[in-house]
């Protein structure tokens, strides 16, 4: 547990323009949670929900507008005792897929989340074709034709 | 392709439930809206983009084409009077959304933001930035008359 | 006037690709020795005049002649100097210039360390190279002209260089990463080359393998210099966000390592033949997917550059055109590649297989991830969004394995190994690594995780394995100092490189599972603890800087009582454009990174800030470092040179000498 000699003031730090760059300030606000479980779950869904009005990062690393505002939903949200299902829910809702930077798996979703086994399994086909390929060079040896047999005696001096 | 505007997710939807004021103070409620189909503005006194289509706005106001229905977001009651003065009303009333949740109820991630709704409270179209003669041209007007076709 | 002189310069190099596209490969399929030995000096004169033309728009860049476009949308009067030169490549123009001049570049390093290959060949690999040439600057000339001018009224002033970029990290970053990228299209052309000519022998592997080396080290730290930008810019600590401009090079990155391991295996065993052209074929294709993703305007993305179809377009054709063609050969010539020896299922050649295997699976993985949006949006008029959990899921399984084969590759034997003796060598590592694993992170972190302990149980497997095959290879030497000695740099090489990948495996999985954070408002002589660092507000001053002005905070930290120093994090507002910015401060460590990002300012002169402490974070960039050093050393082993030294002695010696070749 960390201790600080003075109190922990939260803030909810209002940013002065709706438009803030995305590429110049964390986030500073500081939320109250219940138990460690609730804090962790505020992190991994601010982690992993994007920011709607950012070019590509998530809530967590977003100042001021809508990121914060959603963070105070999820915060909200977990408070109230919705679970990670409900909350991914409401969001999706509001802002559809786009929110989520963990695919949702559905049918038009199993091609991107199946293709990387799908790459293993065609890759291990190429792989034991590339073995048995070169098994089979290895079992005809190095054995020389008749014509090759010649050369190596007149080579040879014979 | 069009990279950075979200599709909005409450098309052919009815609008998020609600009960809250307008800057003047009066209660509102989603039976209040208007019965026809109507605009539905999402604006700051904060915001430069407002500002550019605000013309459009007060002309179709005085028109009375349509009834225009703002949304305050995110704003200061003070200001945003302060800007309709100087700048003139179109709106039949601004809904107030202090903290931006009624906006999150719709899917705002930005002002401007225009919804189209029609007669029975579903949201049938959206356009994000500024609203301009032209987008209300090409974009609008096809829509609206998709709909009172579709009426008929 | 002189812009125009750049334009003209670039016309003069596209008139000599033209020719070096065309003359000496056909020289080449002729025999005729004329054309065949244009080759060289055409490259020579392509480097100049595309050195010319950059050097005339760094001559309009640092002369503030905003009537040339870009110069106008990157540039300022305020901006600092060596910020005006590198605006240069701040905008799409610019950077694509950059990029061809680097290919050039490449050429000209091509035709002089080319001495010990058959002219035909050289003049083919120059060839190819000319043939991309002639594509990126009909590519400049068509669609994006860095010299384009304003016409009639250049503004007064330009609209700034972005603020994100007047950093050092934009000074090194781009074109270290483009050096290493197009560096690929070396190794590219070797592969074509040998396709043409029929001969795909470990001559060629020989020759191809120091480019292979060189690039995929310069690439690493491209990439790495990358990674250490963004995390000490962007201001929450991230270093690897899976951005869907940071994966190409990471694509390009994982088909290069296949390739430097594959082309090992082929120069040695004479077999994997058409797997390593097809592979060289792969890496430059994500060079170019890069390119295409970066400049085509499909993508939202910190990184993207202004969009455009034309643009896109353009590269989509060029990449047909040039990885299209060349799998065309690939197929045609497909019978050529035949192994020459064989192995059996436990053998080096397998390992080295499976570390194939798991390499382009994971580059394909990461391509699918990104193409994905866009190809879902062109069908569905819908957004998806694919990022970190997406990609670290599949990612991190895939490198584990990876990992553990890592380990055996490097002390298993060729053609053939027995299974005895792999266990025996490691089985007594495989216990001490789960032994240190299980260990070390709970005495140094107090605290148990899954996490650390499988990052350490893996890093200490790759190095101990590692150092275990050090030992068996000087063993049977009298002196460990002539063990060491007797060993050839590309053993050095590898072993450093491994060890490389071992550190940055410790940095990313302790930094991601043990760093923390704390957001807080502080008045002056307020305090706030994190671990055991306590970081001390003792007030902010206004500061100015050449085109900025803003504040600046004064941080003391202490470890347990202990004086650390003090940090001063920043708050800027560039003038030209009046954007605001964070400078975050940091206190880098070896063990660990304390860094401080400012917010804003509060009533009463109270601040709001978020403080950070993250372990081993350096590692990161420290392994990066050890690779591409590994990479680089391997490259210069002196079997490379052997050939060329050949030269001056007499022919006697020669013929015998030809007849052998370096086993090891």
């Amino acid at each position: 547990m960390i201790f600080s000699k003075h109190k922990f003031i939260l803030v909810f730090a209002l940013t002065s323009a709706l438009y803030a760059s995305s590429n110049a300030l964390a986030q500073v606000d500081a939320f109250q949670f219940d138990n460690v479980e609730q804090q962790s779950r505020f992190r991994q869904l601010s982690d992993e929900l994007r920011c709607p009005m950012c070019q590509n990062t998530n809530l967590s690393g977003s100042t001021g507008g809508v990121a914060e505002d959603l963070r105070r939903e999820i915060h909200r949200m977990i408070i109230e005792g919705m679970s990670n299902e409900e909350i991914e829910q409401f969001m999706f809702e509001r802002y559809g897929d786009f929110i989520f930077y963990r695919p949702r798996l559905r049918a038009e979703t199993i091609l991107l989340w199946f293709g990387p086994i799908i790459f293993l399994v065609i890759g291990g086909f190429i792989a034991v074709g590339v073995f048995r390929r070169a098994k089979s060079v290895d079992e005809t040896g190095l054995k020389l034709n008749d014509e090759q047999v010649t050369k190596l005696n007149e080579l040879v001096g014979k | 392709m069009d990279t950075r505007t979200l599709p909005s997710m409450l098309i052919d939807k009815e609008m998020p439930t609600f009960s809250l004021t307008t800057i003047d103070g009066e209660s509102v409620e989603n039976k209040d809206l208007p019965n026809q189909t109507f605009l539905l503005n999402v604006w700051g006194s904060y915001c430069l983009p407002c500002l550019v289509e605000h013309p459009t706005f007060m002309r179709l106001s005085e028109e009375g084409q349509i009834p225009v229905v703002g949304i305050n977001y995110k704003d200061r009651n003070e200001l945003a009077k302060g800007w309709l003065e100087t700048n003139g009303n179109p709106f039949a009333y601004s809904i107030e959304d202090l903290d931006g949740r009624f906006g999150i109820d719709l899917g705002v991630y930005g002002a401007p933001e225009t919804y189209l709704v029609d007669s029975e409270g579903v949201i049938r179209y959206r356009h994000v930035s500024v609203l301009d003669e032209t987008v209300w041209r090409e974009e609008f007007l096809p829509a609206i008359r998709e709909l009172r076709n579709g009426l008929e | 006037m002189i812009p125009e002189l750049g334009q003209i310069s670039l016309i003069l190099a596209l008139c000599l690709s033209i020719l070096l596209s065309t003359l000496p490969i056909v020289g080449a399929a002729k025999d005729n020795f004329i054309w065949m030995n244009l080759a060289r000096p055409l490259s020579a004169g392509i480097f100049v005049f595309l050195g010319l033309s950059l050097g005339i728009l760094a001559h309009a860049f640092v002369t503030d002649d905003f009537s040339v476009q870009i110069v106008a949308a990157q540039s300022n009067s305020l901006l600092p100097m060596r910020y005006k030169l590198t605006a240069l490549w701040g905008g799409h123009e610019g950077s694509f210039l950059l990029w061809t001049f680097m290919l050039a570049g490449w050429m000209l390093l091509v035709s002089i360390y080319s001495k010990s290959m058959p002219l035909q060949f050289v003049a083919r690999v120059l060839g190819v190279l000319g043939i991309l040439c002639v594509c990126y600057i009909l590519f400049m000339l068509a669609t994006s002209n860095p010299f384009a001018r304003i016409v009639p009224l250049p503004p007064l002033d330009g609209s700034d260089l972005n603020t994100a970029l007047q950093d050092f990290g934009f000074i090194v970053h781009p074109p270290t990463l483009y050096m290493g990228y197009v560096g690929f299209s070396v190794v590219f052309a070797f592969a074509i080359a040998a396709l043409l000519s029929g001969k795909l022998d470990s001559a060629w592997a020989r020759w191809s393998r120091p480019w292979a080396n060189i690039a995929w080290a310069i690439l690493t730290i491209g990439i790495a210099l990358g990674s250490w930008w963004a995390y000490y810019e962007l201001g929450w600590g991230g270093w690897w966000a899976w951005d869907p401009v940071e994966n190409p090079p990471l694509i390009t990155w994982l088909f290069g390592t296949a390739l430097i391991h594959s082309l090992a295996v082929t120069e040695k065993r004479g077999v994997f033949k058409s797997w390593t052209v097809l592979l060289a074929i792969l890496a430059f294709a994500g060079s170019l997917l890069g390119t295409f993703i970066t400049r085509s305007g499909l993508l939202t993305s910190v990184h993207a550059f202004a969009s455009d179809p034309t643009r896109g377009v353009f590269i989509l054709g060029i990449l047909g055109l040039t990885v299209g063609g060349a799998l065309l050969l690939y197929a045609i010539r497909a019978p050529l590649m035949k192994s020459e020896l064989g192995f059996t299922l436990v053998s080096r050649e397998i390992f080295l297989l499976v570390n194939n295997v798991l390499l382009v699976v994971s580059a394909a993985s990461i391509f699918l991830g990104t193409l994905f949006p866009m190809v879902y949006q062109a069908l569905t008029d819908d957004l998806i969004s694919i990022g970190p959990p997406y990609f670290n899921a599949i990612f991190v399984p895939l490198m584990i394995i990876l990992f553990v084969f890592l380990g055996i590759g490097p002390i298993s034997r060729w053609k053939r190994t027995s299974t005895e003796y792999l266990v025996k060598q490691v089985s007594k590592i495989a216990v001490a690594s789960l032994f240190i694993g299980l260990v070390l992170p709970l005495l140094v972190l107090l605290e148990f995780s899954v996490a650390a302990t499988v990052c350490v149980i893996l890093a200490s497997w790759i190095v101990l394995t590692m150092f275990k095959d050090l030992r068996n290879k000087v063993a049977n030497k009298s002196l460990l100092w002539i063990g060491l000695r007797s060993l050839p740099r590309s053993y050095y090489g590898m072993l450093l490189a491994h060890i490389g990948v071992a550190v940055m495996l410790i940095g990313v999985g302790l930094t991601t599972y043990f760093s923390s954070e704390r957001s807080v408002l502080l008045g002056p002589g307020e305090e706030v603890e994190l671990g055991s660092y306590a970081f001390m507000f003792n007030g902010h001053e206004e500061i100015r800087g050449p085109n900025y002005i803003g504040e600046r905070a004064n941080i003391s930290v202490t470890k347990n009582d202990s004086d650390l120093g003090t940090l001063f994090p920043e708050r800027r507002i560039y003038l030209a454009t009046g954007t605001p910015s964070t400078e975050m401060a940091i206190d880098a460590g070896f063990l660990r990174d304390l860094f401080i990002t400012l917010g804003e300012e509060k009533e009463g002169g109270s601040w709001s800030m978020t403080v950070y402490v993250k372990p081993f974070v350096r590692w990161i960039w420290l392994g990066a470092i050890f690779m591409a050093l590994g990479g680089s050393i391997a490259a210069v082993d002196k079997r490379y040179r052997v050939l060329r030294r050949r030269k001056p002695e007499k022919k006697k010696k020669e013929a015998s000498e030809v007849a052998l070749q370096p086993a090891s």
